[in-house]
């Protein structure tokens, strides 16, 4: 689950992380009175979507002169007057794709006399199983590009679990960041409240890029972006609270209802599997075989009647969706149970598209029958690849 | 031989007595009589279980793993413990020193798992998954969820992070005639106890293994370095023949797909890579999930 960054650094403020003092808005009516809470005479304007490269968006509403997505005001007026321009409208940047996010909450925050940008991100690395620490000097880029192009000035420090952020841990993240005065020592107490903020909230990204120091030679959060582990949100109320669910897609907050795993692709052939891997897989498939897949759906190991009934109304909702193909290997889920969910969903919903079933595994003969005896106009596979040919050619024709 | 397990690998089951334990716990025992011998639960101790299916079989329960196991000496304790507290289940076994720890459970946070990890690295135990179907050996023992009826007994070794694409490859190379020595599902998850490379070691090191079957997904880098290990080794003049899939070439970028560890993120983790690397390893790699087996054939043929 994403959060926004107004509400990010709220949570790092909490755990004791420099930032600099701002205030949320909802309406342009409110960026007066958020302005004069703040000491001025910089004050930065900024939009709240969860997507990436805002001060390099551009407002499809507005014209290709129009500032981006993160604006500077020397002003109380010019606050407002942003504001009023950028509340409401889409901003495009090269993570939102080219539909954009509209633009519903502004972050009004005291503007900072930058010295340095840096980059720091804490995230689980995967390969040594520790959260790790990622840093570089070159802050405010892409760290991608920097990884590309210049991978000697990213240090990645994994942090055993048991010691913590150590000094000496402390002390080669202030070297690799040439930290030095105020600012090393503001680096040292840093990097552990970051870890600690992390490991406590089950973060799976916390990204602050950039990390500056002021002309004062003060270290501060100036931008700040976290990802929590889904898995983990059960013991975060607090985390909870703060999700937008204006940020996500209906019918991605539908299947979450269901406990499905569902992502909304741009094709046109809907598919319903049980397992990642094999739901994946059969996405790959129906690209192998010339068309393309609508969605990613896994409906788990232990689905209900109900849980697939819901799965297929999702699917069949999606405008785009052409063709169905439902995939079902059987282990602990059992094809007769698939059976059932789907033949009482199509008797409920009704069916407008081609309708490929491919079982297999635990009571296939089973849910065989019940697809047979069920009168529906559904078209039988004998296996994933007969499958996949059988519901492009249904499509296409 | 086989890896692992085999039929004399005796299991506790820790979860034994919720609906899902109860479940598989019944499905194993009923699979070549794999030797489930106790479960493990708190607060039931003492009490004991009794499966539903035909032939009533009967297991102690114990407060905990470390009695469970003392009393039964068993190998291997399987895990069917909820999310929340399956990391814990997992410390609990490692502690008790099990040897084989496998971990059904899908959903375990994230920081639950690095806990495990410096745990795990520091202790005797192997932990297979969590997020995985388990292992299983064909007519031998079948610890997890996989289902039983497709496996034959053969000569291929399979390991997979997924569990339906691991009954996918069993499936198509049942019907190819060569049978299986062991499947293992090492799991979905980012951080988990065993790698590829562990479990390619073993089928390299076992001689009823002929050839392996390796499936992949996106996310992560555990397919690169088994790659760079296959070519290694080859080197050294081991190997064996190889086929394998990638899932997910088909997956937007920063999205989860379904496992948490499936994921393309910051540039890396496409299967593109993944199969370059694995292609150049020579590891033949199917560009379908139907023609795993198929696939496998051929590069036996030679």
């Amino acid at each position: 689950m994403n959060i926004h960054e107004y509400q990010a650094k709220a949570l790092l403020k909490e755990f004791g992380a420099p930032v600099a003092s701002g205030v949320p808005i909802f309406s342009a009516d409110e960026a007066e009175a958020a302005a004069k809470k703040l000491p001025g005479p910089l004050y930065v304007v900024k939009s709240q979507i969860h997507a990436g490269g805002r001060g390099k968006g551009k407002f499809t509403e507005l014209g290709p002169d129009a500032k981006g997505g993160v604006r500077l005001a020397k002003s109380i007026e010019e606050v407002v007057a942003n504001s009023a321009e950028m509340l409401g409208n889409t901003l495009v940047t090269k993570q939102t794709g080219a539909a954009g996010k509209v633009v519903n909450r502004l972050y009004i925050e005291d503007g900072a006399d930058i010295d340095r940008e840096l980059y720091l991100s804490i995230l689980v690395d995967r390969t040594v199983g520790q959260v790790a620490f990622v840093v570089s000097t070159e802050g405010g880029m892409d760290i991608e590009e920097v990884a590309a192009s210049t991978p000697e000035k990213i240090l990645t420090l994994p942090i055993d679990p048991d010691a913590g952020v150590t000094d000496a841990a402390a002390t080669r993240l202030c070297d690799a960041l040439e930290l030095t005065g105020d600012a090393r020592e503001d680096g040292m107490k840093l990097f552990p409240i970051l870890y600690k903020a992390f490991t406590e909230k089950d973060m799976s990204l916390l990204e602050i890029n950039p990390l500056i120091v002021m002309t004062d030679g003060h270290v501060r959060v100036l931008d700040a972006k976290v990802s929590f582990d889904g898995n983990a949100l059960f013991r975060h109320d607090d985390i909870m609270a703060l999700r937008d669910k204006s940020e996500e897609d209906e019918k991605e907050i539908e299947a979450s209802k269901f406990d499905l795993a569902y992502v909304a692709l741009d094709g046109d052939i809907g598919c319903m599997v049980n397992g990642a891997g094999l739901a994946m897989a059969t996405m790959d498939i129906i690209k192998l075989y010339g068309a393309e897949p609508a969605n990613f759906l896994d409906v788990g190991g232990g689905a209900s009647k109900e849980k697939v009934t819901a799965a297929f109304k999702i699917i069949t909702a999606d405008p785009n969706v052409k063709g169905i193909l439902v995939n079902i290997f059987g282990g602990i889920m059992r094809c007769d149970v698939i059976a059932e969910g789907v033949v009482s969903a199509v008797k409920e919903v009704g069916l407008k598209v081609p309708l490929v079933v491919r079982l297999e595994g635990t009571n296939v003969e089973l849910g065989k029958k019940i697809i047979n005896e069920s009168g529906l106009n559904v078209i039988a596979a004998d296996d994933l690849d007969d499958a996949a040919q059988k519901i492009v050619k249904a499509v296409k024709g | 031989m086989s890896i692992l397990v085999n039929k004399d690998t005796k299991v506790i089951v820790q979860g034994l007595t919720g609906k899902t334990g109860t479940f598989h716990t019944e499905q194993a025992l009923a699979y070549y009589g794999t030797k489930m011998v106790a479960g493990v639960h708190p607060k039931k101790g003492g009490e004991s279980w009794t499966s539903g299916l035909d032939g009533a079989a009967e297991l102690p329960i114990y407060a905990s793993v470390a009695d469970a196991k003392d009393a039964t000496g068993a190998d291997a304790s399987v895990i069917y413990v909820p999310p929340a507290g399956a990391g814990a289940a997992i410390i609990e076994a490692i502690e008790a020193e099990v040897p084989l720890i496998v971990c059904i459970t899908e959903g375990i946070p994230v920081m639950d798992m690095v806990k495990v990890k410096a745990k795990l690295d520091k202790s005797k135990s192997r932990l297979i998954g969590p997020n995985c179907p388990g292992v299983l050996t064909p007519e031998e023992c079948k610890i997890g969820i996989m289902p039983g009826s497709i496996f034959k007994k053969g000569s291929v070794g399979i390991v997979s992070r997924s569990g339906t694409l691991t009954y996918e490859a069993v499936f198509q190379t049942s019907n190819a005639g060569l049978g299986q020595t062991t499947a293992v599902g090492i799991g979905g998850d980012p951080v988990k106890g065993t790698e590829f490379i562990d479990m390619l070691e073993m089928f390299l090191a076992d001689d009823e293994t002929k050839s392996i079957i390796m499936i992949g997904e996106i996310g992560g880098s555990a397919e690169e370095d088994a790659a760079q290990f296959i070519a290694d080794e080859a080197k050294k003049g081991r190997s064996k023949p190889m086929a394998g899939f990638i899932a997910g070439r088909t997956a937007p970028p920063g999205r989860t797909m379904g496992h948490a560890g499936a994921v393309i993120s910051g540039g890396k983790g496409g299967a593109e890579d993944k199969i370059a690397a694995m292609e150049a390893a020579g590891i033949k790699v199917s560009p379908s999930p139907a023609k795993l087996g198929e696939t496998l054939v051929e590069v036996l043929k030679g």
